[in-house]
């Protein structure tokens, strides 16, 4: 591979009218256009969810607060967890994926452009229904109203006669749109890294990314698929008199819990194994060193995926399991620890030994890090099914789960937004900015999730609106309502990071980081059709070949 | 005196926990233990204070899994701190890259082999408890009670004694001697609900359509607050429950006054009157009178109660007028509807429940 030869001048933008431009965006199929357009959509919802979770915590600071009604705080907790999920965490990790898997295995595009398009259009139709039950929700009867029956929907509480009017309906369309458009992302995923590699780069040769963004595009697919069919039954015992979960009628709330689940943790997964990748990929390159145990790395990633559809029931501990199916869930969920040690083991080993710069998105990694092993020993800790009796549903699960999803997913994103926005805008972000990003939100997400731990313990349900003085939970609701303002300083940094160095950034070069994978051998931003050439690669990091041709990675893998 | 005693459990807990196990575990739970406040009766929620057999079991494996899950933490957290301050990038750095290892076999075994032991073991401690608490069997003394779960409060059945009560459980103390434990069967009128007080078992669901069971065996007298673990509607928060443990001939006594029919002296007969003409009947029982609605709780013995509205207010006449007048007062989105009243039947309708003991 020449690196001269993929040097093309990718135009003058600012020239254009903005109308063209605009034009340019909606009609795109450019895999790096629809992924920034899944990130900026992603972000647009990140917003919007931390406003409906400050709106919760602001009710909860003190006991018997009036800031909000029951019924506005269960449309709050409904929408925050189906937004970060749905509009925020799946969307992101797409963009990623879009904007990542062509660069890195050296393609021009994803292998079927139209359709992500149509699916990128379909998961924004999604989330633009979901929220137009604000006003819609009650359609002919009146004011609107948003979902209300938790993320996870519980039959028989989504039954009309527990659900009147509409808004559960735009809950279930909503997500049966965007899951669709899921579905079409995670098959143009796989045939983009299973057809479009180039010349040299076999399977064990492909950047971890895009190994991990393989694992979990398989599991979209086979995950997402039973969420349609149980919002297309849930639709029918709606409207066309079915009973599948309609308990008054002989149905079963319990299947709907099979259904939901069997989609709802391998989803964990799909929305972790991209932050294992983002991690997979920083990490080496500000360690100065190759990843540590890449084939286990692989194997412990396509284990996770297997396992991760035999543990579904650990969220279902306490719905009167017998004791055999509790013995089981608990053996399986614990197994998913092993093969997710391997891989820290593996992160820190590939430290050990190395030169490791602290900059911005290895700041963030190793909060990655440190914040994921606590997700996971809480994790164990749940999956002890007696241990879960008492902290099921409560605000101990809660913590575990943000643990995971902001702790260890989101903060890996902001690695990876801050490692590869130099890339993908051309300009470099501001470091200070970054650290300071960095810091605020590390002692926000401490203040809440550390001791959002600790009423749990004490028997604080989640999805209460307001809670009775006495009961020793008032002091650590405070402290968490606290930490909620050091998060939300820190992502109007991060915000205004983004935008003023959008704008006034300093031009970055091809390769800022001095990293190895394909995507810093073309220039920043990539040019239409990413590489002049296709490039040709002998090893898992062709820039390392070119940088160092005395001493080869060829050489020894 | 209960004060006291309260307080010295309390030093006894955390003495036991501290000793023999890694500091932040320590840390964790006293900060657990600590958080009391509030009056020493009803005693607040905590599974690290357990009181029954159950809980109790799984005090122990919470402990057990806890002790793990430092060890591990304090193993990787260590190895963590240690890589970043000894592999950090020095100042004086000559920009030459460090040797470029890419793994090793030999350690990637040990650190696959040694977590499946640590899993191993878990799950055989673990398969232990859930055996003991979910296969226990009923003994013969054991008191059986229905508990129904409904938006939002709990309906209380004991077949065997003919008593029916709502929100606030009776059970007798039970001696780890002689036990009488108390045998729950769990069933939803309506959405999914979760029994939960931690200081005497873990959750178990109340779901419709299918029956579910849980037991309880509390070892001391004394009020144990729980409330609704599952998310049931508008009003989830306020569907509190509280299980009163009693000696044995108190708990005897409780249930000779909660078997009898209505006591209604005539002197209250406009207040009943008014009861049994309108819309109360359709969801209220009062035994011995021609209401016998189920839709709402049973108010035989309405006053025997110490809370309302499923334990949302105390039960005093003005909250019971004020919670017959405009319960969205106490509890808004409640089922219970305002009953539009003249004040003057208020009265009269507050003073005819107050007889209900």
């Amino acid at each position: 591979m020449s690196s001269e030869s993929i040097a093309l001048n990718p135009g003058d933008e600012s020239t254009r009218p903005i109308g063209d431009r605009l034009h340019d965006w909606v009609t795109t199929v450019d895999h790096k256009k629809l992924g920034i357009m899944y990130i900026l959509y992603a972000l647009v919802f990140l917003v919007i969810g931390g406003i409906e979770a400050s709106i919760m915590r602001i009710q909860l600071i003190v006991p018997h607060n009036h800031f909000v009604s029951p019924q506005v705080f269960n449309q709050m907790f409904t929408m925050h967890g189906t937004t970060m999920i749905f509009f925020v965490a799946m969307p992101i990790m797409f963009g990623f994926g879009n904007y990542l898997v062509p660069l890195m295995i050296g393609a021009r595009d994803m292998a079927f452009p139209r359709l992500n398009a149509w699916s990128f259009w379909l998961a924004a139709f999604g989330g633009l229904l979901l929220y137009f039950s604000f006003i819609g929700g009650d359609g002919l009867y009146g004011a609107g109203s948003a979902p209300d029956v938790g993320w996870f929907a519980y039959a028989p509480l989504t039954a009309r006669v527990f659900s009147v009017g509409h808004s559960t309906d735009f809950w279930t369309l909503g997500l049966l749109v965007s899951g669709i458009g899921s579905i079409g992302t995670a098959a143009n995923i796989v045939a983009t890294i299973l057809c479009l590699r180039c010349p040299g780069m076999t399977l064990g040769k492909m950047p971890l990314l895009a190994w991990m963004n393989l694992v979990m595009a398989a599991l979209v697919l086979l995950a997402i698929s039973p969420l349609t069919a149980a919002q297309i039954m849930l639709s029918l015992d709606r409207y066309l008199g079915a009973h599948f979960f309609d308990t008054q009628a002989g149905g079963s709330a319990v299947i709907w819990m099979h259904f939901f689940w069997i989609f709802g943790h391998p989803e964990v997964y799909v929305l972790v194994i991209p932050a294992f990748a983002f991690a997979s990929e920083i990490i080496p390159v500000f360690s100065r060193k190759p990843i540590f145990g890449y084939p286990v790395m692989v194997a412990a990633t396509v284990t996770i995926g297997f396992v991760s559809f035999t543990v579904w029931a650990h969220h279902m501990f306490t719905v009167g399991m017998n004791s055999y199916a509790n013995s089981f869930f608990t053996i399986s969920t614990m197994i998913v620890g092993v093969p997710t040690g391997i891989k820290i083991f593996n992160w820190i080993g590939t430290m050990w030994g190395g030169k490791i710069q602290l900059k911005t998105p290895m700041l963030f990694c190793i909060g990655f890090l440190f914040q994921f092993l606590i997700a996971g020993l809480t994790g164990i800790m749940l999956a002890v099914a007696p241990f879960d009796w008492q902290l099921g549903n409560s605000y101990f699960v809660v913590a575990h789960f943000h643990y995971v999803i902001v702790g260890a997913i989101l903060f890996a994103l902001f690695g990876a937004f801050y490692y590869w926005f130099p890339k993908m805008s051309g300009r470099m972000y501001n470091e200070t900015l970054g650290k300071w990003h960095f810091w605020l939100f590390l002692i926000g997400f401490h203040l809440t999730f550390d001791f959002m731990h600790i009423p749990g313990l004490l028997g604080m349900p989640r999805r209460i609106y307001t809670y009775e003085p006495g009961r020793g939970w008032d002091t650590w609701n405070l402290i968490i309502t606290i930490g909620v303002l050091f998060q939300a300083a820190g992502i109007l940094v991060f915000v205004g990071n983004l935008l003023w160095s959008r704008l006034r950034g300093p031009a970055c070069t091809t390769d800022p980081w001095d990293a190895w994978t394909l995507e810093w051998s073309t220039s920043s931003p990539p040019p239409e059709y990413n590489f002049a050439t296709i490039p040709v690669v002998r090893s898992r990091r062709p820039l390392w070949d070119i940088k160092h041709p005395e001493d080869p990675d060829w050489k020894y893998e | 005196m209960r004060r006291r005693v309260h307080n010295r459990a309390l030093v006894q807990g955390i003495g036991s926990k501290v000793s023999g196990i890694g500091g932040l575990i320590a840390g964790f739970l006293l900060a657990a233990s600590l958080c009391f406040g509030g009056p020493a009766n009803p005693s607040p929620p905590n599974m690290f204070r357990p009181a029954s057999t159950p809980a109790d079991a799984i005090f122990h494996i919470s402990i057990f899994v806890l002790i793990i899950s430092g060890v591990i933490f304090a193993v990787v957290f260590w190895l963590l701190v240690y890589v970043l301050v000894k592999f950090r990038r020095s100042a004086g750095d000559d920009g030459r890259e460090p040797p470029q290892v890419y793994g090793s076999n030999q350690v990637e075994l040990a650190w696959t082999v040694l977590p499946i032991l640590v899993v191993f073991v878990l799950f055989l401690a673990t398969a232990r408890v859930i055996h003991s608490i979910e296969d226990a069997r009923k003994p013969p003394e054991a008191v059986e009670v229905i508990a129904i779960g409904h938006q939002f409060w709990w309906e209380f059945r004991y077949p065997s004694l003919g008593v029916v009560t709502a929100n606030e459980l009776h059970v007798p103390v039970s001696d780890p001697a002689h036990p009488t434990p108390t045998f729950i069967r769990l069933l939803s009128a309506d959405t999914d609900h979760s029994f939960w007080v931690p200081r005497l078992a873990g959750k178990t669901d109340l779901i419709p359509n299918r029956t579910n069971n849980t037991w309880i065996d509390p070892h001391e007298v004394g009020i144990y607050v729980g409330q609704c673990a599952q998310y049931c509607g508008t009003q989830h928060a306020k569907m509190l429950l509280r299980v009163y443990v009693e000696p044995p001939d108190q708990f005897k006594r409780w249930v000779q006054e909660e078997s009898k029919p209505a006591q209604v002296s005539d002197a209250f007969s406009e207040g009943r009157r008014i009861f049994e003409s309108m819309a109360c009947i359709n969801c209220h029982a009062i035994s011995g009178t021609v209401a016998d609605g189920r839709f709402g709780p049973d108010l035989t013995h309405l006053m025997s109660r110490e809370t309302i509205a499923s334990g949302a207010a105390s039960n005093t006449p003005e909250n019971l007028r004020l919670w017959i007048h405009d319960p969205d007062a106490i509890k808004p989105g409640s089922l219970m509807p305002a009953m539009k009243l003249t004040d003057q039947d208020l009265d009269a309708l507050t003073a005819y429940l107050e007889t209900l003991r």
